[in-house]
């Protein structure tokens, strides 16, 4: 149960990761770039929060009713820097799609070979 | 004990098949749409985690601000993938000779 | 060609590194001593109930300001990037093309409920899960509906300059308060009150409704600036 568990948990924030990397390194169009990176963002976000998992454990909140009794909780401090990340990752998308507006406006186009007028 | 193994394997395949479906596809709206779908799935997986605080953000700002900002960045650019590729050097028209 | 194999490569290079790392990792053993401490202090010396919280605003209090300002930077180099001069012909070619009738009078009647959801969310921030900036983006939300259900509707920038700007002053003012009072930045000098009460946790409420104020305006500014970028614009300008 447990090995099921860790495997699924971390091996989908493993592939999520690939395939937004894949994205960034390989597609032409801009907006497939910057969505590629939005991906990358779920996958880290998701193998954080999959590090601070305690079996067994609960919700880090003191409810009335869990004030007393000694309950195993769940480490709080990846949860605060995930907080942080996840806002932060949508203002770098905000920022990029910007730039990729501001960009189509210039050259017309969001094809990246076009842009940069390689031929590779 | 088999819920949660039922559940967890449903949200990892929704997971790995809306991250291909985005990349691999050629209209731009639907790769969007994919990537709200990821942010769905991880929103409910954080809270299967213990995470609430974390649920709650995800969902909220990557199903529906992320989502509206693409969709607002599509609308002014183009829907396809392929909307400018270079057009090949034996299409040119001829240019007319003067004799 | 040579192209995709050398991605290739690289992704399966990357992916080795991380499974050989992440197998090494036991995944649900308590591994850290540093969550203890925050465990115990937190009900302790704060009296807040969430705990995530407590960290955010007071132990890490410096690294939400950050973010706040990592925030306020997004906002202001995308109203900078996607500057227009505004000519006569820009107000004259916002699209005119008004929504159904259903669209309109289902956003009148849910918008008050979205606004009254995000304001308790941050309100309570401390008791339930929660805080500044999951309220502030739902309001954010709410507002979004509007503008995109009624065609002409548009914020005021003077107002959400004014709002924006006094949250953060806020923030940072109480952050100054425990400096000039001989202690540390954001040292939690009001009282605390008893655990899950509403008035408990010193500054800690005080410093996310601020939060929340200053995230709901600026992401309703930024999206009104994105929002006005029209295709139909781009015909009617001259080449810049």
């Amino acid at each position: 149960m447990n090995n099921f568990l860790s495997i699924s948990v971390y091996g989908s924030a493993i592939i999520l990761i690939l395939i937004g990397l894949y994205g960034v390194l390989a597609k032409k169009n801009l907006l497939k770039v910057v969505i590629g990176l939005s991906i990358v963002d779920s996958g880290l976000h998701l193998l954080f929060v999959a590090i601070g998992y305690v079996k067994d454990g609960t919700a880090p909140i003191f409810s009335p009713e869990v004030i007393g009794k000694n309950v195993q909780m769940v480490d709080p401090v990846p949860q605060a820097l995930v907080l942080t990340a996840i806002v932060i990752g949508f203002a770098v998308t905000a920022v990029a799609l910007s730039l990729v507006v501001r960009l189509y406006r210039h050259y017309n186009t969001a094809h990246i070979d076009e842009i940069k007028n390689l031929k590779w | 004990m088999t819920g949660i193994i039922i559940i967890i394997s449903v949200l990892s395949i929704l997971l790995i098949g809306s991250g291909i479906f985005a990349i691999v596809t050629k209209n731009l709206l639907h790769a969007v749409i994919a990537t709200g779908v990821i942010s769905l799935a991880l929103s409910v997986l954080f809270f299967l985690l213990h995470a609430p605080d974390v649920a709650l953000t995800e969902a909220a700002i990557g199903v529906a601000l992320t989502t509206i900002i693409f969709i607002i960045a599509i609308r002014n650019t183009t829907e396809k993938e392929d909307d400018g590729k270079r057009v090949k050097k034996t299409d040119k028209p001829e240019v007319n000779k003067v004799n | 060609m040579i192209k995709k194999i050398i991605v290739l490569f690289i992704l399966v290079v990357v992916g080795i590194f991380l499974i050989e790392a992440f197998t090494k990792i036991p995944f649900g053993v308590k591994r850290s001593g540093v969550s203890d401490f925050y465990l115990i202090e937190s009900p302790q010396t704060n009296k807040v109930a969430n705990v995530v919280t407590s960290i955010v605003v007071n132990f890490r209090g410096f690294d939400t300001l950050g973010e706040v300002t990592v925030l306020f930077l997004a906002a202001t180099g995308l109203g900078s990037i996607l500057y227009r001069r505004r000519k006569k012909k820009f107000h004259e070619a916002r699209v005119k093309i008004a929504s159904s009738r259903i669209l309109q009078i289902g956003a009148q009647m849910i918008f008050p409920v979205v606004i009254l959801l995000g304001a308790y969310i941050f309100i309570h921030g401390h008791l339930t899960p929660g805080g500044g900036f999951q309220g502030g983006v739902i309001i954010a939300t709410g507002f979004l509906l509007l503008m995109i259900s009624y065609r002409g509707f548009s914020v005021n920038h003077r107002t959400i300059s004014w709002i924006e700007s006094l949250a953060g002053m806020t923030f940072v003012g109480f952050g100054l308060i425990g400096l000039i009072k001989g202690t540390t930045f954001l040292q939690n000098f009001l009282p605390t009150g008893e655990l899950n009460n509403l008035i408990s946790g010193g500054i800690i409420g005080i410093i996310y409704v601020a939060v929340g104020f200053k995230v709901a305006s600026e992401l309703t500014g930024a999206l009104d600036t994105f929002l006005l970028n029209n295709k139909q614009v781009t015909h009617l300008e001259d080449e810049e």
